[in-house]
Order: structure tokens, then sequence, then C-alpha cells
């Protein structure tokens, strides 16, 4: 059973997600993998091991991602190399490539797996409801197309120099009608949730978007981020980009301190990899005390003033 | 100009996940029913377009008989039409319900409402498939861009953006296309009193496409054994302050 592997990487450097992949890969398929990439210079230890590794190379694609070209070039490499499973990177370009491959192909598509096992038909786990849930399927059809959770795979990096084939993929017109035009960089200077050591965190709970006043001096003093919950977002007090959960950000800081939110297991999904989670809220049977290292009871904005006030004090 | 917004009922858990025995469904016996928050937003953009640019403003789902409940709740923020693909409540895979959506499509087509946006969300709230939107772009050979939390049209061209490693990537996509959004593009509003008056009126175009099979099956849920922290309380009210300042400086966190 040969698997293809859709690999992402930035100036020929494999990315992690990809690497987790490839490892999930060798576990169904053991030597039988191969992997393919839009352009780059893959010589030398890639961390994919010894294996073929397509590259395409094509000036059409020089201009920037353009997803149905992605996608088409896969599907290429798949059907040359008789692939029974096509996997790709459970991200953001891995899921849509991994859609029009299979879309191209007419064939099951699978996401964010965490696990698949060799069978006819195939047998995945898969996370639902953003990771609260997980699934058991099988996919029927030759390639079987499945993206892989992130952080779900340990990445085994395999030693060795890649063999790359480039090739030329057989675009058509209309696969070019949608590609990356311009790109605006983040603003400099702001710690972004996702980058944070510390997360201060508000809910409903914070009463209005005065609240956070107190949330962004505790964030201040400790270099953190402020985040918050969906109902936060719903009412006004505070913009989207800071939205934590199932649709909204992943955080993974040292200490999220998550204030007047009751957690709801959306929320909980976007919190969960956080080393520890302190917690303040005026419910001591909140679903969130069962998330959490430590919790305080009592109102949210006292009590992080208090803290803000002790911090300050310096002792 | 005419957008089409697709929309997919899901039980509104906010607690533990419970399943049903035989573990295939969740237990909604509790439980109040709603579309992902992305779906809400396509919703709101399809309205707010027609509002700007006239035209109108359809909800599509496919699903069981209740679905016609979310269908209702776009009417009442203001969508113009509902189509709904009925279902005997079985899951389609997202293979089967994207050619539902591409048939229903032409079908409209054929009868004179051809869209100039087909709005989605970016990924069921429930199964988080990730392929819907490209499928039904593939099958009706439109243009398709993902991930997208900004969207402006003019002129019979849309500029989309995507969230990027904190910035942003601009895809420039000529129309009709298919836009799969994510929450943030907007603020959704609520429903006034007289949208909830037209929505409990408003006709429903009932449609039940055959079912041709699934190629991905679920097998059974799982719910993911997280055991739960022994939580330390600190105290109450603001004289536990000092006990959480010194676990955050025994962490190392302050600067
Ligand atoms: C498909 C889907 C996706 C979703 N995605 C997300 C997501 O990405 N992120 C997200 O957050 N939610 C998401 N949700 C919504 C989620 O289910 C909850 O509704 C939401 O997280 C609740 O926010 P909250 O905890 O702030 O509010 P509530 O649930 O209302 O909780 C408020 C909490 O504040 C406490 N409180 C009240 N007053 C005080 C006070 N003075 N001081 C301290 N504590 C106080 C209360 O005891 C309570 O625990 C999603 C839902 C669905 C269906
Ligand atoms: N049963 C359905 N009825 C209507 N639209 C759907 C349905 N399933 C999925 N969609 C749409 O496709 C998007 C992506 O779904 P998915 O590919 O299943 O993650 C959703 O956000 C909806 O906009």
């Amino acid at each position: 059973m040969t698997v293809l592997v859709f690999v992402e990487h930035e100036d020929g450097a494999i990315a992690e997600a990809s690497l987790e992949a490839a490892t999930l890969a060798r576990r169904l398929a053991g030597d039988d993998v191969q992997a393919v990439a839009m352009g780059g210079d893959h010589a030398g230890e890639t961390g994919l091991g010894p294996i073929t590794l397509h590259v395409a190379d094509d000036e059409r694609l020089a201009g920037g991602y353009a997803p149905a070209a992605w996608g088409r070039a896969v599907a290429d490499v798949a059907g040359r190399v008789g692939a029974a499973v096509v996997m790709a990177p459970g991200t953001d370009r891995g899921n849509e490539v991994a859609a029009y491959v299979a879309a191209f192909l007419g064939q099951p598509m699978a996401a964010n797996c965490t696990d698949v096992r060799p069978a006819d038909p195939l047998e995945v786990t898969r996370v639902r409801w953003g990771g609260s849930l997980l699934e058991e399927a099988t996919l029927r059809g030759s390639p079987a197309v499945i993206t892989v959770s992130p952080h779900a795979v340990g990445v085994e990096r395999a030693p060795g120099a890649a063999s790359v084939a480039t090739f030329r993929p057989p675009l058509q017109d209309d696969d070019l009608r949608v590609r990356v035009t311009a790109k605006e960089q983040p603003p400099a200077g702001k710690v972004s949730l996702g980058e944070a050591r510390v997360v201060v965190g508000g809910g409903r709970g914070m009463g209005g978007a005065d609240g956070f006043q107190v949330l962004e001096e505790l964030a201040g003093l400790l270099g953190g981020a402020v985040g918050c919950s969906r109902a936060v977002t719903s009412a006004g007090w505070r913009p989207h980009t800071d939205q934590i959960g199932q649709t909204g950000a992943r955080i993974a800081p040292d200490l999220y301190i998550a204030c007047g939110i009751s957690g709801a297991i959306q929320h909980i999904v976007g919190c969960k990899a956080a080393k520890r989670i302190m917690t303040v809220n005026t419910d001591p049977e909140a679903p969130i005390l069962a998330q959490s290292d430590w919790a305080i009871v009592g109102d949210a904005r006292a009590v992080v003033a208090a803290l803000v006030a002790e911090l300050r004090s310096g002792a | 100009m005419n957008v089409l917004a697709c929309v997919k009922r899901v039980p509104a858990t906010a607690g533990r996940i419970r399943l049903v025995e035989g573990d295939r469904e969740i237990d909604t016996r509790y439980l109040g029913f709603t579309v992902s928050p992305h779906e809400e937003c396509a919703v709101e953009e399809a309205v707010r377009l027609v509002e700007a640019n006239g035209g109108s403003a359809t909800v599509l789902t496919l699903g069981p008989e209740e679905s016609v409940d979310q269908l209702r709740s776009a009417v009442a923020v203001g969508a113009q039409r509902a189509v709904h693909l009925a279902t005997d409540g079985r899951e389609w895979d997202p293979g089967a319900t994207a050619g539902a959506i591409a048939d229903a499509v032409r079908a409209d087509r054929d009868a004179g409402m051809s869209y100039d946006l087909l709005l989605f969300g970016n990924e069921a709230a429930d199964t988080g498939d990730y392929q819907v939107p490209v499928r039904v772009a593939h099958a009706l050979g439109l243009p398709c861009v993902t991930g997208i939390k900004q969207l402006s049209v003019d002129d019979g061209r849309a500029t989309a953006k995507r969230e990027a490693s904190g910035g942003w990537e601009v895809f420039d996509v000529p129309l009709p296309a298919v836009v799969a959004v994510r929450e943030g593009i907007n603020l959704p509003r609520f429903a006034s009193v007289p949208g909830r008056l037209r929505a409990r009126k408003a006709a429903i175009d009932r449609r039940e496409p055959a079912w041709p099979g699934n190629a991905l099956d679920m097998v059974r849920l799982v719910v993911p054994g997280g055991e739960d922290k022994r939580v330390e309380m600190l105290g109450q009210g603001p004289e536990a302050a000092p006990a959480a300042a010194s676990i955050i400086r025994n962490l190392g966190l302050v600067p």
C-alpha cells in the first residue's frame, strides 16, 4: 500500500504538522511512503527520510499559494504512483488541498484524523466538535484522502536525504483562477494569543467591555495577552480576534487565567493545551473548575484588581 | 446580487457530551439546536450584501424535518428565501451533502435563480469535514476560497482575506464563486420581533434529494477520556490574591 504525503515547507524546511503526517504515514505503510511538495530546495536532511519526494516545479505555481492548482498537482502524483492513501497535515492549507484532491479524484476524505488503521475499508479515528468528541470511521475508496490533526502524533524524524523527483503538474486554466495575490504582515509589537506565555481570559462574568480594563492591566504586568469567550465577542465587548475556542484561537500558554468563564467544551478545546489554568468565578460549581489547577471563588473584577495590586506591590 | 448561505443543524452542546446507546449519536434530550458560528456569519454576510446591492439572500440546509427551525432563524435575521433538502435523519457524508447542494443550485439556476455568491461555514460545527464548499465548487465549476474573515464585492469580483501567521493572505476571486467564511468576518445581528414574525410565516421550499450512499461512514463516537484535574482552592474573593500572586511568581511569569 503506497501512501503519498503532501508536505508544506518554508524555504525547504518541512513544517512540523507535515512531519507529523509523515510519521503517521510510516506507521501505516512502513517504507512504502512517498511525499509531494510545491517547489523548494530539499537537499540534505528533511526529516522525511530516504523516500521519493515529488517536487512540483512550474513557473505558474511560483506566484503564490493557489489552492486548486496545488490540489491538482497532488492528485496527479497520487495517480502516477498508484497511492492507496493520500495524507496531508490538518492545517488550513493541508485541509484545503486535501479537499481538492478528494474532489478531483471523486474519493472520500476524512479530516483531522488522530489515527489510521490498515483495513479494507480503511479505518480512521478523527476529531469532531473541534476536539471534544472523537469518531471512528471507515473510508471506502482509493485513494482515501485523510488529513492529520495537528499535535495528535509525536514527530519521529527519519534520517537520510530524500531523492527528489521534480515534475510539471498538468494544470488547467481554471486551477489558477484563485491564488494569493497579496500578503499583509501582522502588526509588530503585539503579543499574539497563540504565542503568549500568559493569557488572561474574560467571559460573560466580566459584566461588560469595561470589565476588561483590569484584565488588560494584569496581562500588561505579565507580558501576556488578553483573550475572551464567545459570549463576549457576541456581545461586542471584544473583537473576535480575542476569542479562544472551537471557532476562535487555540492557545498554549504556560498559564491561562480564566475570569468569569463557565468552561463550555467549545471554549475548553481552545485552551486545553495551556500548561496551567487558574480560574476566578463566582460559582464554585462552574465546569471550568474541573479543568483548572487553581481556583478563586469570587467576583472577577475585584479579585483581579487585588491581584494586580499585589503583583505591583512587588513583595 | 443573489447570495446563497448554507447552514447545518447541530445540537447546542455546552457541558460534557453524552452519547446514546450504541454510541452513534449525541444524547440531545436536554439540548437545544443551533448552527455553527461560522454559518451564522455566512447568513449575516449574505443579508448585508443583499442590503447593500439588492437581490436576494437564500438560506439552504440539508437535514431532518426539524432543520426547518434553523432555516426560520436565518429568515428572522433577514434571509428572503429558504430551501430545505429534507433527509430521513441519517447522516449524509460530505460528498453526498455536497452533491445534493450542487444539484439544488443547478435546479435553482434552471428555474431562473442564479447565485453570484455561495457562502458556507469554513467547517461544520459537529463533523468538521473541511470539504463541502470545495466539493460544491468543483461540481459547479466555480472558483472557491476558504477560511475567509474579510470579504468585499465590487464589479463582478470579490476580494477575500484569510488569516495566515498573524497577518493576512489576500485572494482576488471572479464571481460567481464559493466562499467559506469564519466567525469574525462580521458580528451577526439578533433577530427583531418583526423578523421573527416573518420567519414563522415564511414559505419553505422543500425538496427530497435521494441519498446516494456514504463513502465516509461513522462507526462510532467516543468521548475522549479527559480526566478532570484536582483543583486547588485558593480562597474567596480579593483575600485570595496574595496566594495567586505567589503562584504566578513561583512559575517565573512576572518579568
Ligand atoms: C459550534 C459552537 C462553537 C462555539 N465556539 C466557541 C468558541 O470558540 N469559544 C467560546 O468561548 N465559546 C464558543 N461557543 C459558545 C460556548 O458554548 C459558550 O456559550 C460560551 O463559551 C460561554 O461563554 P462564557 O463562559 O463567557 O459565558 P457563560 O457560560 O454565561 O458563563 C459565565 C460565567 O461567569 C461566571 N460569573 C458570573 N458573574 C461573575 C463575576 N462577577 N465574577 C466571576 N465570575 C462570574 C458565571 O458563574 C459563569 O460561570 C461555541 C458554541 C457552539 C455551539
Ligand atoms: N447538511 C448540510 N446542509 C447545509 N450545508 C451544509 C451541510 N453540511 C455542511 N454544510 C456546509 O458546508 C460547510 C462546511 O462543512 P464540512 O465540510 O462538513 O465541514 C458548513 O459550514 C456548511 O456551510
